[in-house]
């Protein structure tokens, strides 16, 4: 019995993952690093579009994978974040003529700050109630953007178009595809940052908090800065996925940014599988394409076809895409030895 | 057999419609992507789930209507393949499946998508690929903008037109009025007003009082008391149903017997009226363009007939009641008209031609008199509505057709 199987078999409301059960080998690495890259080459532009999109709600969902999976806390707030990053970006292109590729830090920056702070006062709540508190932030963030004060930037309920880049050096490229590759250059140095960051002192914080936060107070780690450390940097991350979606889709509204993103998010996370930072794009999959699987089946009952999928899914693998990787290695494994 | 006949009769009527449009057409076809010799293939956004799904009805009764058109032989003998998504009312879902239909499903044209936002989200994107989105589904103004946007046209009447023909009403009837405006503080209500005071022209300082609410306030019984206050003698309530029968309650309460108009969006019964309650709501003046399902008055009526044996045969399930079917049908019965133009030369441009060369085109479901007309210049096909006024526990249409348009 490995390490791994342990880990799988019990089910706490986080488990303890170990830090290296969060990533994948490099051979595996290299694999899907290289079909990111080479799919596109061969696909439609509108399927480019949606790998994008699956990149962008892909970092999203590995932010909150390093807040829940790697803090132990919860948050159906994400989309709150997702709008500041998005509207930060959209503002900055089209009010002050900025060049897209500046906005992506500054968005995060002004989201890392606003999850900071948001998470001092989190700090008192735990659990289900700190999970309340994020879906207040989301349930009032549409309002929020739609207030007069701000209208002249936001564009009120009429959100603003963006323009979208064109490939840069003359490339003769699609704007679709140059965007999809800048787009793979962030989300390559945000796992990076993730995977280097939860390998870190910071990491190990973390992890000591999750498992059990009066264990890690002892032994002289700071719990209130490194769990509000862990919502800026998710909030910040987050901020950044929001500025890609705005470009990639060209348009920010109130609309939006409501709690359906945050609740769509957190169900990637779990299914992707809770602390398995690859599986963030395998729950970005499953929140993208099998709503459109559901469509496919009954127009009028796709949320109920919609349901019994995730239903499924949560029941039979209910480590979510983890546990199917931890299923087909094992299974490698045995067809090597045999 | 008389049914029998009647048939044949029906049958043959159209075959002779049909030889004369195709015989009208050029004899050479032309197709853009999306329309072949058998189909034409038209893409659809509905939010079927989420926040707006009520109107998603307006998307099946158009898939009934289309199949209706295809079991009657499709037009000028090309089938319609009506593909229509769910959006869940969010822009960025929007955008992708106006993609997919772009893209991958390879439709000729996006008829009738659904929602201010979504149909913002889209607007650039389809226009830049020069693919018609036509005839879409809500009241915005913007719709209305051929040099900008010379592939998006609009359908119903939009906040303005609606708000120019209350001012005509006023200056009309009580040209000495004292108007007090109560608005909701978004897109819809800024629309509406913008249209009030244009429509009053050099009269505008009619309007002695401005309020706006939020959608977010609790109650908005502090902003009625404040426009009493004022003296008013008339008052516009450009309000979200909720805040209507609110405005109306409130009115009855304080004892405030102004002029009291509110906006066709709220001029629902079962919505609005009933829970205000019949008796605080005489007298109350709206307008509309559509004639009303629930309505008696429209039982003989031949567009009438021709709908509800359409529900019968096409659409069962439906809700006669829901104003979202009377919406779907005429709007589908729009597009078929346009595509009727079409004839054999089905390129997009040609689509956008034809849509803005409608004259005098009249769905059953619009109340008579309404007429739709569109040009070059001019993207807004529903540009009439008549005022009623509620008695009893109806609306009462009276008065003339009036146009929204100001020139006239």
């Amino acid at each position: 019995m490995s390490a791994i199987d342990e880990v799988v078999t019990e089910a706490p409301a986080v488990e303890a993952v170990p830090k290296r059960a969060m990533t994948l080998g490099t051979g595996t690495s290299l694999i899907m690093l290289g079909l990111l890259i080479l799919v596109p080459l061969f696909v439609k532009n509108f399927i480019i579009f949606q790998l994008t999109m699956l990149l962008i709600y892909g970092l999203a969902v590995l932010a909150l994978n390093i807040l829940t999976g790697g803090s132990g806390q919860f948050s159906l707030g994400q989309s709150a974040f997702y709008a500041v990053g998005a509207y930060t970006s959209a503002i900055l292109i089209e009010h002050a003529g900025m060049n897209y590729a500046l906005t992506l830090p500054i968005a995060g920056i002004i989201c890392f700050g606003f999850g900071f702070l948001f998470g001092q006062p989190a700090l008192r709540l735990s659990g289900v109630y700190l999970a309340l508190a994020t879906f207040a932030l989301a349930t009032a963030m549409p309002q929020l953007l739609k207030l007069g004060y701000f209208e002249y930037w936001t564009g009120g309920v009429q959100g603003l178009v963006v323009t979208k880049p064109d490939a840069p050096f003359g490339l003769k490229i699609s704007q679709d595809m140059w965007l999809y590759y800048f787009t793979l250059a962030v989300t390559i140095a945000i796992y990076i940052f993730s995977v280097n960051l939860l390998r870190s002192r910071s990491g190990r914080a973390f992890m000591a908090i999750r498992d059990n936060e009066i264990a890690a107070s002892a032994m002289g780690i700071d719990v209130a800065l490194y769990k509000t450390l862990a919502f800026g940097v998710s909030a910040g991350i987050t901020g950044v996925a929001g500025a890609l979606g705005a470009i990639a889709v060209q348009f920010v509204a109130p609309d939006s940014y409501t709690i359906t993103l945050a609740i769509s998010l957190f169900l990637g996370m779990v299914v992707g599988g809770v602390g398995w930072l690859p599986g963030s794009i395998v729950g970005s999959a499953f929140i993208i394409f099998v709503p459109n699987i559901a469509e496919g089946i009954s127009k009028g009952l796709s949320g109920a076809v919609f349901g019994v999928l995730l239903f499924l899914v949560i029941f039979l693998v209910p480590h979510g895409a983890r546990q199917v990787a931890i299923v087909a290695q094992q299974l490698f494994a045995k067809l090597k030895k045999g | 057999m008389l049914s029998g006949k009647l048939r044949i009769a029906a049958f043959s009527t159209a075959v002779i419609a049909f030889a004369l449009t195709s015989g009208g057409a050029l004899a050479q076809k032309k197709y853009d992507t999306g329309a072949t010799d058998t189909e034409i293939k038209i893409g659809n956004i509905m939010p079927y789930s989420g926040p707006a799904s009520a109107y998603g009805v307006i998307g099946k009764t158009e898939q009934a209507y289309f199949n209706k058109i295809n079991a009657e032989g499709g037009i000028n003998g090309r089938k319609i393949n009506f593909v229509t998504y769910d959006d869940g009312y969010s822009p960025p879902k929007a955008v992708e499946q106006a993609r997919k239909l772009v893209e991958s499903d390879e439709v000729l044209l996006v008829f009738n998508p659904l929602g201010t936002p979504s149909n913002s989200a889209i607007q650039k994107y389809l226009n830049g690929r020069k693919v018609p989105q036509l005839f879409v589904a809500t009241g915005a103004t913007k719709w209305n903008d051929p040099k900008d946007f010379p592939w998006t046209m609009g359908w119903q009447p939009s906040y303005q037109s609606e708000a120019h023909i209350y001012a005509k009403y006023l200056m009309k009837e009580k040209p000495d009025a004292k108007i007090a405006v109560f608005y909701q503080n978004d897109d819809f209500g800024k629309d509406y007003l913008k249209g009030l005071k244009d429509g009053l022209g050099a009269k505008a300082s009619m309007i002695i009082a401005e309020e706006s609410y939020e959608t977010t306030e609790p109650t908005i019984d502090n902003h009625i008391v404040k426009l009493k206050a004022t003296g008013a003698d008339t008052f516009i309530s450009i309000t979200t149903p909720k805040f209507a029968a609110q405005a109306i309650k409130k009115l009855a309460e304080i004892e405030w017997k102004p002029l009291h108009i509110v906006s066709n969006v709220s001029a629902s019964v079962g919505s609005v009226i009933k829970p205000a309650g019949y008796e605080n709501s005489q007298g109350i003046l709206s307008a509309a363009y559509a004639k009303d399902g629930a309505d008696p008055q429209w039982d003989n009526d031949p567009g009438m007939k021709k709908f509800y044996a359409f529900l019968e045969k096409y659409y069962p399930e439906a809700n006669k009641l829901d104003g979202s079917v009377v919406y779907g049908y005429g709007a589908a019965q729009t597009m078929v008209k346009v595509l009727e133009m079409c004839g054999d030369n089905l390129t997009r441009e040609n689509v956008m031609k034809q849509a803005a060369s409608l004259k005098d085109f009249t769905p059953d479901t619009l109340l008579p008199g309404v007429k739709i007309n569109t040009s070059a210049t001019d993207f807004a096909p529903i540009e009439q509505l008549q005022m009623m006024r509620f008695k009893g526990e109806k609306w009462d249409l009276f008065g003339d057709i009036l146009s929204g348009e100001l020139s006239n």
